[in-house]
């Protein structure tokens, strides 16, 4: 996947003589101690990272962290005090207002905190906004804004005010007037904090799902690490201005960087996070269809285990047995095929903890993770389901 | 003597005279422009308005204050129009509505501009409070001496003190109004990549709007307090009227003609709230 973003070495810095700070903070100075000596705040200081074409990139902090000051670098709300933003391979620092301005109209639309809508607009007025700038004429860009409506829900509140519409549904035109210029990158300064938690949890759900249609690149800013870990493929952690650690919500959590990052993610509800691939082990034993039930016992016993997968050609999982029946059937010298039980749990490796852990539960054999191909790629336990939860 | 003042006779009043007189001579063209504007707003209006039926003005009055109010109000408001062409001052009222209108015309096409200026500029904002604060807390009286000494006698200077005094309110509530544009509001206009002239005519005025408008009726409260201090340098109108009467001591004209303006001030000021209230915008 293609670059989409790439920062580099971005700080920003508030206050009268933002250069004069800069120095002080190269040397090494505090950030507390820059602002009790110059009255500068250090917003963002050295952050440097990547994003891909249509990847979901998710910004965590605790406030005060400079996330919203680093989002608004990206759309230079924020003239950056150094460094570059380099979205398409092009550094936009130094563009003119004019080109500036063009660019906001194509390639980026923010959605805000607190909607930022007109509220002397219609709903239908305020979707089409970024067209109206654009210059695009009136029927088109209505008609645009009637389809991104759809798409949000808000099909027949075209002709109301902000002001006539809950938050949730505020948020949505908040939403549809970004879409509505069919921008590559959507930039989100914690679009959803403002909602009650089923509004925003259905509010996540429905961005997910425009993300899979429309694949745009989203740069997402939260404060609340479940959110963070359900929306994004990789989450940066920003600390007191600085970037602490980026990586897949799977990486922060089996190997945080620092104690801040532990602290952040001792909150989440991992089950939420964790898929059968993160908590899945290597079988200690398996026999090949051709083995016998001899060979299955002894495997077993070897192991101190009540049951054994069968594997096929390919690695191909063909079944399981378990220690009595492979007893009578050695007794019997029955070939495995005959005492191969074939209704036992599989998953799929992508599936999360949430939705195994009532099957890991009650089953009476371990899980089986198996590939497309019906390869067996691991098993799961109820005891390694309930460790990688505590 | 020691208790009696020094007798220095410091001519200050001279200096100014002789800097107005250096004005005049020098920078006639503005005020010649300026004098030719306030007649010319003046002229149009007044024109306009004696030209008109009595009864379409009186409908126009009943129409708009019922629309925008109440039933009654629209009776009321008729029937005090009425009452005032019924003392005989029918174009005296014109001539005091048309020097209230054109001053608050001219008080907003040249006020506006200064207000949207100053919420931009933190700097012309600190340099026009203090000058702001002085125009509205000086007597009204003393506007009519610079406005004497550039204009002369008649409807010019009275229109120009009139205007001196009552542009305040709507420089102020313009800057503040925009001012107080949410903030996200505008960077949502600008992270679309608006310019910033899209910015002030799409966004920020029409959010601006409501204020202005509680400006225009402040601004045109104002004007209309001006009337009978304007018409000591000669602007004709309902204050000439009362102005005469109180320096003949008749209580009859002065009654009259100062119930008219009474009444003109009711109307104005319930029409043009009205109106701003129909700009509130809920959130
Ligand atoms: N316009 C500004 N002027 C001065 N300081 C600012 C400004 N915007 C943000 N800051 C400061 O920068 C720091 C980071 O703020 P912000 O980026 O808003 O944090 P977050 O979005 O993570 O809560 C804070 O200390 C904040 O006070
Ligand atoms: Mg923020």
């Amino acid at each position: 996947m293609s670059t989409k973003i790439k920062v580099e070495h971005l700080t920003k810095i508030f206050g009268r003589d933002p250069q004069k700070a800069l120095d002080l903070v190269e040397k090494g100075e505090f950030k507390d101690a820059i602002l009790e000596q110059t009255g500068h705040t250090v917003g963002v200081y050295d952050v440097s990272f990547d994003v891909s074409e249509s990847e979901f990139f998710v910004i965590m902090g605790l406030s005060g962290s400079g996330k919203s000051t680093l989002i608004r670098c990206l759309n230079m709300l924020n003239r950056p005090t150094a460094g570059k933003v380099i979205v398409n391979g092009e550094d936009i620092v130094p563009y003119s207002r004019k080109t500036l301005s063009e660019f906001r109209q194509n390639n980026m639309a923010m959605v805000f905190q607190h909607f930022g809508l007109f509220t002397h607009r219609s709903i239908l007025t305020n979707v089409v906004y970024g067209l109206e700038v654009k210059g695009v004429d009136q029927e088109e860009r209505e008609e645009t804004a009637r389809r991104v409506l759809k798409t949000v829900g808000l099909e027949g509140w075209e002709n109301k005010r902000p002001g006539e519409l809950s938050g949730g549904m505020q948020q949505r035109v908040g939403l549809a007037r970004a879409l509505a210029t069919d921008p590559d990158i959507l930039l989100m300064d914690e679009p959803f904090s403002a909602l009650d938690p089923l509004i925003r949890r259905e509010m996540q759900l429905e961005l997910l799902d425009i993300q899979a249609k429309l694949k745009k690149t989203i740069i997402f800013i939260t404060h609340d690490v479940n959110e963070a870990f359900q929306l994004g493929d990789r989450v940066a952690v920003m600390k007191n201005g600085v970037m602490e650690q980026i990586g897949t919500p799977e990486e922060l959590l089996a190997a945080p960087k620092s104690d801040y990052i532990k602290e952040f993610v001792k909150d989440t509800d991992k089950s939420k996070v964790l898929q059968a691939k993160n908590v899945m082990f290597k079988p200690s034993a398996i026999v090949p269809l051709g083995g016998g039930a001899k060979l299955a016992i002894e495997e077993m016993r070897k192991h101190g285990i009540s049951s054994v997968f069968v594997i096929g050609q390919n690695k191909k999982l063909e079944g399981l047995v378990t220690i009595d029946d492979a007893l009578k059937a050695n007794k019997e010298n029955q070939p495995l095929k005959n005492i191969m039980i074939s209704d036992f749990p599989t998953t799929d490796p992508e599936t999360y903890i949430e939705a195994l852990i009532p099957i890991a539960t009650e089953a009476k054999y371990p899980l089986a993770v198996v590939d497309d191909e019906k390869q067996l790629m691991g098993i799961i336990s109820r005891v390694s389901v309930m460790s990688a939860l505590a | 003597m020691m208790n009696e003042f020094p007798d220095i006779n410091l001519d200050l009043g001279q200096y100014i005279n002789d800097f107005i007189n250096w004005l005049t001579d020098n920078m006639g063209f503005v005020f010649d422009g300026l004098a030719d504007a306030i007649i010319w707003s003046f002229q149009m209006l007044s024109s306009v308005l004696l030209w008109l039926p009595w009864w379409v003005i009186i409908a126009i009055i009943f129409l708009l204050s019922w629309r925008l109010m109440r039933f009654w109000t629209g009776v009321i408001f008729a029937v005090f129009i009425f009452m005032i062409g019924a003392f005989g001052y029918w174009e005296l009222m014109m001539d005091t509505v048309s020097i209230i209108l054109a001053s608050v015309l001219i008080s907003l096409i040249v006020g506006i501009p200064i207000g949207i200026f100053m919420a931009y500029k933190d700097g012309f904002e600190k340099f026009m409070r203090p000058i702001l604060d002085a125009m509205q807390t000086m007597p009204t009286f003393v506007y009519l001496i610079p406005a004497m000494m550039l204009f002369g006698l008649g409807v010019v200077p009275g229109m120009f003190a009139t205007i001196i005094y009552a542009i305040p309110p709507v420089i102020r509530l313009t800057n503040l109004a925009i001012r107080n544009v949410s903030k996200e509001m505008v960077e949502a206009a600008d992270s679309f990549g608006s310019s910033t002239s899209q910015i002030l005519f799409k966004v920020q005025l029409p959010q601006a709007l409501p204020t202005i408008m509680t400006g225009i009726n402040q601004t045109t409260m104002m004007a209309l307090a001006m009337v009978v201090v304007a018409s000591m340098v000669g602007a004709q109108g309902l204050g000439l009227e009362v102005l005469s009467a109180l320096q003949q001591i008749d209580v009859a004209t002065g009654f009259e003609a100062g119930i008219s303006i009474v009444f003109l001030a009711i109307i104005l000021d319930r029409l043009s709230q009205s109106v701003a209230e129909k700009y509130k915008y809920s959130d």
